[in-house]
């Protein structure tokens, strides 16, 4: 067969990956100035990393830094390049692997709309209450619940709502801190 | 002392105390503040490019042959946008340079405004940082952090994007003391952890196949990296190949020089790196044009790795003694440390090593089969080389990329380090010319000397323009096979020698385009005249364009082709490169 009929693989040498993917969730530090985000989703995207969350937000106001939670699903070898490069970045401080250092608490908060009248309503509310969703907003035909807790707490209530009338959902995405009395 | 002024004077005057006496440039409207402050004083002096990719090259050959940052400075829009090519090459060979870009006022931004661009966005994955300058206060900080982040660590370009309104605002100009930039997050490790270099010396002391591999990392660590370089190896007694990017930091005229090694290296550097058991990579970073295959690396040995960048680790291969650091520190250290474990060389340990290199160094893997009735490329480069070694002058040598460039590699020497620029990293054709300028606006009496290919030098030919502005006697010496040979090789080896556009239909008169440009011509087909041509183009006080008709269909070998690893390599002696490569190795290309 003629080579340049068929699929051309890569431009380069090739290896079967052999290592297992990992899903780990890392906490970034970084100085809160513009287009700070874009250098770190630049990265993932610029080196094939993929991000399964993303958090941001300003945690220290007087020193402009910000605390980047990302969760990344990716081989051991490819988690310390990701760390690395991270870090490579100038306005980054510090990059934390919290799932290769040990204990920590992961939380997220949902916002999940159902609609719905008679049995469906007591049904919901009665889940509801089991899930400690808190009633945010509510109409004769509609509810707002607001939760909050690890992820698959989350993920499952929101299958519970599918079949009640789920409308649609928003999720922060992950906040992440290690346990004990360490900071970063 | 603080001191007001506007922003536009700032730039030349943080440029003026960072002792920037070059910049290459280009103006044009968002940019005019700049270069009116400029205009007033006479410390820093700009060059005139024709095109801004050509100063980013300029300023890639005066940073590499100087060891200081590189300066451009280009306007808002298409000058930004022109100069993308050389800072990418700059981020891929660690090369500094510092990119002032002008831009549209800050209350245009994000308007589409006439010669807008998203600078930063475009310039962010091709840059080691950037900056957009948004308020006058922050200026002067920025204009000497980005000196400090690109001159230190892994070097890189670094790009301030200006407004034109901050150019013209006023405020307190200040040079910050260096050790208030960005001492929070910005922290490059440059001492090596010494358990790690004892690990290594421990690992060296009982090597009985040992391979110095280095790279341009040895260059950026500044000559004395160099310096103690070839002291380790006088000390050991270990071979040294090293990488494209880091020829001339160990000498070519010494015995322990195994030549380049990678996918065009020496015969000797290539199996030496495959049959070693004690590899000490010293600023190289095991690009895939040195390593092949990466499950035949090397399969056998212990692998050392200093770098500057914790990034390089570990990311194509694994390596047992990781040594993150500056090389120049981290050598000091291995010297030391050796020394203080002993006195003499391994020569006995290693004898037996060294009879093997020597048998493959016998096979003479540079050979090639010469003609007297056509000019064989590679030996124009050693009459090249013989006539420069004549020479009175500092020699610099700059290239274009393909096959003339591997063959310069191969063939011209180098026994000191900042002497060969070469686009490797990125591979841009049109590097060489431009960076032989910025070479020689840095070394006004040296010969400078881009070893070219005629499809490469068209890329940037409009520089010669600037050479010929600026009196700088800067000689191109073109390989001119009227092929992208490099192209046309690939093709013979891996597509049925189709030779889909890699030939050149009409190519310039290159005597009468010299002329056009106000330079010399000259033009040699012929063996027995290529010495007196070459002594002509030396001889001339001003920028020459000597065209040598080559033969055209030459090979550059030894090659390792793709999915071979590093003991499968193509001799020169092999006839039909098109049967080497089977179907599987067709498709890794
Ligand atoms: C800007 C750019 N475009 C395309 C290429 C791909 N390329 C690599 S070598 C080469 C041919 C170079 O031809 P020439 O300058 O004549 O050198 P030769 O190989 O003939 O010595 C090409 C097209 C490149 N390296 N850079
Ligand atoms: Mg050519």
């Amino acid at each position: 067969m003629n080579a340049h009929l068929q699929p051309t693989g890569s431009a380069y040498f090739l290896t079967q990956e052999t290592q297992l993917s990992e899903r780990h969730t890392l906490s970034v530090l970084v100085d809160n100035e513009p287009g700070i985000l874009a250098r770190v989703v630049g990265l993932f995207s610029a080196r094939g990393f993929n991000i399964e969350s993303l958090t941001v937000s300003e945690t220290e106001h007087d020193k402009r830094l910000s605390r980047i939670t990302v969760v990344v699903i990716a081989t051991p070898k490819v988690l310390v390049q990701i760390k690395a490069q991270l870090e490579r970045l100038v306005p980054v401080h510090r990059v934390h692997d919290l799932t290769a250092e040990g204990a920590y608490l992961e939380r997220e908060l949902a916002l999940i709309k159902v609609n719905g009248t008679g049995d469906h309503r007591a049904e919901t509310l009665r889940l509801a209450d089991a899930f400690r969703a808190q009633i945010v907003d509510a109409t004769v035909e509609s509810f707002v619940f607001e939760v909050t807790g690890k992820p698959s707490k989350i993920d499952s209530f929101i299958a519970l709502m599918q079949p009640l009338g789920l409308v649609e959902v928003v999720r922060t995405g992950l906040a992440a801190i290690n346990r004990g009395p360490e900071g970063m | 002392m603080a001191e007001k002024m506007t922003g536009a004077e700032m730039v030349i005057q943080a440029l003026t105390d960072q002792g920037v006496e070059h910049i290459f440039g280009y103006p044009g409207g968002a940019a005019l503040p700049i270069y009116d402050a400029m205009f007033q004083q006479d410390f820093v002096k700009h060059i005139l490019v024709r095109h801004e990719q050509g100063a980013t090259h300029m300023a890639e050959g005066y940073a590499r042959s100087t060891g200081k940052p590189g300066v451009v400075l280009v306007t808002s829009g298409p000058g930004a946008t022109n100069a993308v090519t050389g800072l990418t090459d700059a981020l891929l060979d660690s090369i500094p340079l510092v990119c002032i870009t002008a831009q549209v006022p800050t209350t245009l931004i994000g308007t589409d405004a006439f010669q807008e661009c998203d600078t930063v966005g475009i310039t962010r994955s091709c840059t080691k940082h950037n900056y957009l300058v948004k308020s006058i206060e922050d200026l002067p900080r920025i204009l000497h952090e980005a000196f400090l982040i690109a001159t230190t660590g892994r070097p890189g370009p670094v790009v301030i994007d200006i407004p034109k309104d901050i150019q013209f605002a006023v405020g307190e100009y200040f040079r910050p003391e260096a050790e208030t930039l960005r001492h929070q997050s910005y922290r490059p490790q440059v001492d090596g952890d010494l358990a790690a270099i004892e690990t290594a010396i421990d690992l060296m002391l009982k090597a009985e196949r040992p391979i110095f591999y280095t790279g341009g990392g040895v260059i950026n660590a500044g000559p004395e990296a160099s310096e103690n370089l070839r002291e380790l190896a006088e000390l050991t007694g270990f071979p040294v190949t090293s990488t494209l990017m880091g020829l001339g930091a160990f000498p070519a005229s010494n015995p322990q020089w195994m030549g380049m090694l990678g996918m065009h290296g020496t015969y000797e550097a290539n199996m030496a790196m495959h049959d070693c058991d004690v590899m000490i990579n010293i600023g190289a970073r095991f690009d895939d044009r040195i390593t092949g295959r990466i499950d035949a690396f090397s399969p056998n040995s212990t692998k050392i790795h200093v770098d500057i960048d914790p990034a390089s680790i570990n990311k194509v291969v694994q390596v047992h003694v990781p040594i993150i650091g500056d090389c120049n520190r981290v050598l000091e250290e291995m010297i030391r440390i050796w020394r203080s474990r002993t006195n003499a060389p391994r020569t006995e340990a290693i004898a037996g090593w060294w009879t093997q290199i020597q048998k493959w160094r016998d096979v003479g893997s540079l050979n090639f089969k010469n003609s007297d009735t056509v000019i064989k490329p590679q030996w124009a480069i050693q009459r090249l080389y013989e006539a420069t070694r004549k020479q009175s002058k500092e020699v610099f040598i700059t290239t274009e990329v393909g096959q003339h460039q591997m063959w310069a590699a191969q063939h011209f020497h180098f026994d000191q380090p900042n002497h060969w620029m070469t686009s490797g990293g990125l591979g841009t054709m049109g590097y060489g010319l431009p960076a032989a300028v910025g070479v020689q606006v840095a070394h006004p009496d040296a010969l400078v000397i881009d070893i070219a290919g005629e499809a490469s030098v068209q890329m940037t030919m409009q520089e010669l323009s600037t050479a010929v502005q600026y009196r700088l006697p800067v000689k191109i010496f073109i390989l001119n096979n009227e092929r992208m040979g490099m192209v046309r090789q690939w093709q013979d080896l891996l597509h049925g020698s189709r030779y889909a556009h890699s030939y050149s239909e009409s190519l310039p008169d290159f005597v009468k385009l010299a002329e056009a440009y106000g330079a010399k011509g000259i033009k040699c087909d012929t063996p027995a005249e290529l010495d007196a041509a070459i002594a002509a183009m030396l001889d001339y006080d001003g920028p020459v364009l000597f065209d040598v008709l080559v033969e055209k269909d030459e090979n550059c070998l030894p090659m390792i082709p793709s999915g071979k690893p590093h003991n499968e390599i193509i001799l020169p002696d092999t006839a039909n490169i098109g049967d080497i490569i089977d179907e599987k190795g067709r498709q890794l290309v």
